[in-house]
């Protein structure tokens, strides 16, 4: 029963906590303390909807219990009068049954857990927290770290928001983009730590990605005028589709040449394509993520790697290059040109990179630049590159698919 | 993990409903699925049409028995239903709970296969056959796609 409650409770968080700690926020004025009112809030229910039973309205209980208990502990300090007045005169609304949520509330939240005040890993651990209404033990367990690490995270975040004095709002118009950028950045950084796990065992964390995944769509309810954000979800549909197909039996990455299409998630694939056409409605040109995600819808659409429209998948990478230079992009823009049948160009390319001294310990740059030798036939040269990447690489599984594909090349 | 919630009612209760004002089931199941896709979780859904258009083919006979809706001795009508992709169970009776429906009505929550349900027979022949019917039948749909 009470292993029920626990599971219950959860559930409620999840739905209900981003809402939960944006009305609180919005009625204390403070992130951190929203924060805390609710974490109690949550402990309360665990003591007492096992005996109680579950309230009909779970997020209406949470959020009174929790602003109850702001007004005991500031009536017992006796001070910040203000804002208990302020309290005071919210509270009886607050025992209504059909407590609403403010959507806006939960974009200022999520405004305020990307902050630019606070580091990435911050950012990563209190979205995660208080947007996506995770458990510490959920988010450290989804970002392979230990549950004290997230914990104290999620508190210097806190802390830093409170001593910077970080307003609960929407930015400026003349931060407005800026802002959102920093926001769809932060989503997806914590997809592609899911979608390319950069360390350890697996190769995907797909409940990490899925997680992103759900926030990005979150977001487009949010801010559904922004072509940018159905952008993100669209290439985060269309990335996670292929999830099925990028390990093999046992456990080893697949790339993308050897998957077998047919696994893909194609109900996804639709639903990425949809997203990216609303993007495009706007008709206001393709932004870094609409790129990517054109890139993306590329694959998806083709039966093989043989039948890939691979001069647009150039050209879409063309472009990105312009938009947002970057020596990863540049790799696989290089990948393009060499699919496209031209893969002396496609290693200039690489050449260029390796010149630039950018990525000097990824395995990216040794494992593109092996695949090209050994097309061109230098197969000594690859096999030394592939080595070299292997070497580099972090993430196990794909250190082995690199030294396979070296030894593939045999030793002469 | 994909789930379907399926919502079945009581024929009394599907009676009942239509004497309620269309408009207000509109908005309550209108708000409910705007709840579900504003929290990233509903991939999609249908409602059925009235049973009396439907028919049920029985096999407790060795001939299949063919009965008219809105079908006699079915208890409850199966007239509904959401997919949500959600990490638990739990989270998926929890929006399930949240249904504005009322007395008389069901919803039961089930889990959608994974191909790695099937895992043990991988190499079945229809097995194989299916995942390349899913994906010439995605294949097409791409291609009619805006």
């Amino acid at each position: 029963m009470s292993e029920e409650v626990t599971e219950r409770i959860a559930a409620v968080w999840r739905i209900e906590g981003a809402s939960v700690v944006a009305t609180l926020t919005r009625v204390t004025g403070d992130v951190a303390l929203a924060e805390d009112l609710a974490s109690a809030a949550v402990l309360a229910a665990l003591e007492q909807w096992p005996g109680e039973g579950v309230p009909r309205n779970p997020g209406a209980w949470l959020t009174a219990v929790a602003k109850r208990r702001a007004i005991d502990t500031w009536r017992r300090e006796d001070r910040r009068r203000e804002r208990y007045a302020q309290l005071a005169a919210v509270l009886p609304a607050e025992t209504e049954p059909d407590w609403e949520p403010i959507p806006d509330d939960v974009l200022r939240l999520v405004f305020i857990a990307c902050h630019p005040v606070l580091s990435r890993p911050a950012q990563v651990a209190l979205t995660l927290r208080v947007v996506g209404g995770l458990g510490t033990t959920e988010i450290a367990r989804m970002l392979l770290t230990s549950v004290p690490t997230v914990q104290a995270r999620i508190t210097r975040a806190k802390r830093t928001l409170t001593a910077a004095r970080v307003p609960f709002e929407t930015p400026e118009p003349a931060q407005w983009n800026e802002r959102l950028a920093g926001v769809l950045g932060v989503v997806y950084l914590i997809f592609t730590e899911g979608y390319a796990a950069t360390a350890g065992q697996q190769v995907v964390r797909p409940d990490l990605a899925r997680e992103a995944l759900r926030l990005g769509r979150v977001l487009a309810g949010l801010v559904p005028n922004e072509p940018e954000v159905h952008a993100l979800v669209a290439l985060m549909e269309l990335q996670s589709a292929r999830f099925p197909a990028r390990t093999d039996a046992t456990g080893a990455a697949v790339l993308l040449e050897d998957q077998d299409r047919r696994r893909w998630d194609h109900g996804q694939i639709r639903r990425g394509q949809a997203a990216l056409a609303q993007a495009d409605r706007f008709g206001k040109g393709r932004g870094r993520y609409a790129l990517q995600a054109a890139i993306a819808q590329c694959h998806a659409v083709a039966p093989s790697v043989a039948e890939t429209d691979w001069e647009q998948v150039v050209v879409l990478y063309e472009a990105l290059s312009r938009l947002a230079p970057n020596p990863v992009v540049e790799l696989n823009r290089a990948v393009a040109v060499a699919m496209a049948g031209r893969p002396a160009d496609a290693l200039a390319l690489v050449e260029a990179v390796a010149a630039s001294g950018a990525l000097p310990t990824s395995h990216l740059l040794p494992s593109v630049r092996g695949e090209l030798l050994s097309r061109l036939g230098r197969r000594a040269e690859a096999r030394g590159e592939l080595l070299a990447a292997a070497e580099a690489a972090t993430n196990t599984q794909v250190a082995r698919t690199l030294q396979a594909k070296a030894e593939a090349l045999g030793s002469h | 993990m994909k789930y379907m919630l399926i919502m079945r009612s009581t024929p009394a209760a599907v009676a009942e409903h239509e004497n309620t004002d269309f408009a207000e089931v509109l908005t309550a199941m209108g708000k409910y699925n705007e709840q579900m896709m504003n929290a990233g979780v509903m991939l999609g859904g249908e409602g059925l049409s009235d049973a009396d258009e439907g028919a049920v083919v029985n096999f407790d006979t060795e001939d299949p028995v063919v009965t008219d809706g809105p079908y006699g001795e079915v208890h409850e009508l199966f007239n509904g239903f959401w997919i949500l992709e959600v990490p638990s169970k739990a989270e998926a009776v929890e929006w399930a709970r949240r249904a504005p429906l009322g007395r008389g009505a069901r919803i039961e929550v089930r889990r959608i296969h994974e191909e790695s349900d099937f895992a043990d027979y991988a190499d079945h022949e229809y097995v194989q056959k299916e995942k390349g019917w899913r994906a010439e039948q995605a294949q097409r749909r791409a291609q009619t796609a805006p």
